[in-house]
């Protein structure tokens, strides 16, 4: 599903990723871990295609597409979701609004009808429910006024609304409580299938106790130094990453 | 420089579209200004005594008055001896009906998307289309005859309706109100007029299109409506002009007098030729003032406003509030791209016991543009129970533009209460990226976040140039994303 090849990326020259290599296959869940300027939120920008990132050499293909080519909508459009880290505030555009017409553009780009507002309302109440949020959010501008918790909740409304095949979940455990995480960890459960994969980003191992990963790499100055299963996470937990460090 | 950044410059380097230019034999008289300018233009409207003396009043109060300096706007002086002070298409005979305009001029309406034949207008919509220095047609004459309304160029108002424009010419805007009312004052060239008798409730919208053509001169219009007891009345006015290098001049004087109960909405959507995009070169300089009383009980006067055009704009739409329970509304869209200025708002002055008033304000800069909101809310000592309730938010679009706001607030009676809201926002790389990532283009992505952000304002225009400004601000807008 997702391949990387040996990729090296930055911004403004420097290099951030040094030569990262990690294939995905669908139903998998990814752990990336590392601690902060290790290299995690480059990756995920550099896989959604952020303008500010600039890949220097390597492959990132998608389903046998070269994902390095495609604008950041037409990524997304072929079913990769970024939960961020830092959902942005877009004051004067309705909740309900935006996440409408992003899946009327996926509908659309797979030649499908748009969905109407009264079927779209129906849908969304269901959603609502997997995450606990109340339908007052939907009226209210995007993540404007939202608690820390209530953007990470929201993201997971978004995931669950559009049905991504890829989810990148940035850092999502960040600011949360321990409900709130708990909420979240079910919401990303629930969804897991065996054609979805996830790549989740975090500096814990708290949020993997939740979402059992089946793989665990360990970040360390833009290179993955170590990979393995769960225990590798607990191992982190324990003794920290200098015992990685070279 | 990033995909997002080109979008954003192609969109906000969008061509304006309206800035053909017609080619009419027209009658222009030469540049300057004196006394004989104003006894020629008043001979050629075959104007009365009367109304040359007011106009001659005028002149000799501008003289003495100075231009006003005191806005954010930046331009040179303005040479009022270079500019000619009239331009008429010239007439064939006395027009009896449409079939005798020039087709050529019936041909510019259609490119402007204005068609005068009846037949093919919008339906409930009657239009008065002024080009340059007179009205060239006024239709659905004969059926608001029925209804008692009265709908026609200021010129034949004159003429035909003398006492009620005796009456009220000057009753809201005096002549010595500001140095560009003044100026109108004595060089007004036309305009609309619109009376609503007594209890009638007007059965279209009434809409004026003004067109400046020529070239060096200024346009001076003025527009009068008088909304008797129990009346309504909503009326429209739009603006487009030629793209030329020079900068042209238009000063505009609006007069709306309410009676007890009566309505009076007015909505403009101006989008004057801004200037060119690239070297800020030419455009209009639009200085405008804009008035209306309500002057007897439970009056209501509510301006809505869509202003992308223009190279400068200075326009306040104001209300006075002088019966009890008047209400007093204003509605804003402001758009700078490019070079344009804009120093706009309102001013709520609260006489009347119970009076309410209401400013919601949005300021949109792209470009180099600057936007500024200038609004004064004064409650007077009889106000009783006055209520204002302001609401100004400003959205930068790029790093270059600037967005500034000045509320004055003056309260002179303990018992107001005043809410005022602002706020500041940009449309931010992040945004962009963040709808990206949801599958939404980065177009679609600007167009709905600044829709959503003129909302409010939009909800208060008639509904079929609601969507025109939608789409007008999506045009003005185009290339103003990074």
């Amino acid at each position: 599903m997702l391949k990387i090849e040996n990729l090296h990326a930055g911004v403004d020259g420097k290099e951030i990723l040094k030569g990262i290599s990690l294939t995905v296959n669908p139903g998998e869940l990814h752990a990336i871990m590392g601690r902060n300027g290790s290299g995690k939120s480059t990756l995920a920008n550099v896989i959604t295609g952020r303008d500010s990132y600039e890949v220097m050499s390597g492959s990132v293909t998608y389903n046998e597409v070269d994902l390095l080519e495609l604008s950041p909508e037409n990524r997304a459009l072929s079913g990769i979701f970024m939960s961020f880290q830092y959902p942005v505030v877009i004051p004067g555009v309705n909740t309900t609004y935006l996440l409408r017409a992003a899946l009327n553009a996926k509908l659309k780009n797979n030649g499908l009808k748009e969905i109407n507002a009264a079927d779209f309302m129906r849908l969304i109440r269901e959603k609502l429910k997997l995450v606990n949020m109340d339908e007052k959010y939907l009226s209210r501008a995007v993540n404007d006024g939202f608690s820390g918790g209530e953007k990470k909740r929201n993201e997971i409304l978004q995931m669950l609304t559009l049905e991504p095949e890829l989810s990148i979940l940035d850092e999502t455990d960040s600011g949360l409580d321990i409900d709130a995480l708990k909420i979240v960890a079910e919401g990303v459960n629930n969804f897991r299938n065996s054609d979805r994969s996830f790549l989740a980003i975090t500096h814990y191992q708290r949020l993997l106790e939740y979402m059992k990963p089946d793989h665990v790499h360990v970040l360390i100055d833009g290179k993955i130094v170590k990979s393995g299963d769960i225990t590798l996470a607990h191992e982190l937990e324990e003794k920290g990453y200098s015992w990685l460090e070279s | 420089m990033g995909k997002n950044q080109q979008i954003i410059d192609s969109a906000i380097s969008q061509e304006y579209k309206y800035g053909f230019t017609t080619d009419i034999e027209q009658e222009t008289i030469p540049p300057g200004l004196n006394e004989d300018v104003i006894r020629l233009i008043s001979s050629k409207k075959d104007e009365p005594e009367w109304m040359l003396e007011w106009r001659l009043k005028a002149y000799r109060q501008w003289l003495k008055m100075d231009e006003p300096n005191w806005s954010k706007l930046n331009y040179p002086d303005i040479d009022f001896q270079a500019i000619s002070y009239y331009a008429a298409p010239k007439p064939k005979e006395k027009l009896k009906s449409l079939d005798e305009v020039d087709p050529e001029l019936l041909d510019t309406y259609n490119k402007l998307g204005i068609p005068l034949e009846e037949q093919k207008m919008l339906a409930n919509v009657a239009v008065d289309a002024v080009f340059d220095s007179v009205s060239v047609t006024t239709t659905f004459k004969e059926e608001l005859k029925k209804h008692g309304v009265i709908f026609c160029s200021f010129s034949e108002a004159v003429k035909n309706h003398p006492n009620i424009i005796k009456k009220y010419l000057g009753s809201v805007v005096p002549t010595m109100d500001n140095y560009f009312a003044a100026l109108n004052s004595a060089v007004f060239s036309d305009g609309s007029f619109v009376y609503i008798p007594k209890g009638v409730r007007c059965p279209m919208e009434l809409s004026t299109y003004f067109r400046i053509n020529a070239a060096n001169t200024g346009q001076f219009e003025r527009t009068l409506i008088v909304a008797e007891e129990g009346s309504h009345v909503s009326y429209l006015e739009g603006c487009t002009a030629p793209m030329r290098d020079e900068n042209q001049l238009h000063a505009a004087v609006v007069e709306l007098v309410a009676h007890e109960d009566a309505e009076i909405k007015y909505s403009t959507v101006q989008n004057w030729y801004p200037g060119n995009p690239k070297t800020g070169k030419g455009g209009i300089y639009n200085f405008v003032t804009k008035r209306g009383t309500c002057l007897e009980a439970n009056s209501k006067i509510s301006w809505t406003q869509v202003e992308t055009g223009s190279a400068l704009t200075w326009k306040y739409p104001s209300c006075i509030l002088k019966g009890d329970n008047s209400i007093g509304e204003f509605y804003s869209v402001a758009l700078s791209n490019n070079f344009q200025q804009a120093d706009t708002g309102t001013k709520m002055i609260h006489l009347g016991k119970n009076t309410r008033s209401t400013i919601i304000s949005k300021g949109i800069s792209a470009g180099k543009g600057q936007n500024t909101y200038r609004g004064g809310v004064k409650i007077m000592k009889g106000a009783e129970n006055a209520r204002n309730y302001s609401q100004c938010d400003s959205i930068l679009i790029g790093g270059e533009c600037g967005a500034h706001t000045f509320p004055y607030i003056d309260v002179r009676n303990p018992s107001a209460q005043m809410e005022h809201e602002a706020s500041t926002s940009r449309i931010g790389e992040d945004q962009l990226f963040y709808c990206n990532q949801r599958g939404i283009s980065t177009e679609d992505a600007v167009s709905m976040i600044v829709n959503g952000f003129c909302k409010e304002v939009f909800n208060e225009l008639p509904m079929e140039f609601a969507v025109e400004a939608q789409k007008l601000m999506e045009v003005s807008l185009e290339g103003a994303v990074g």
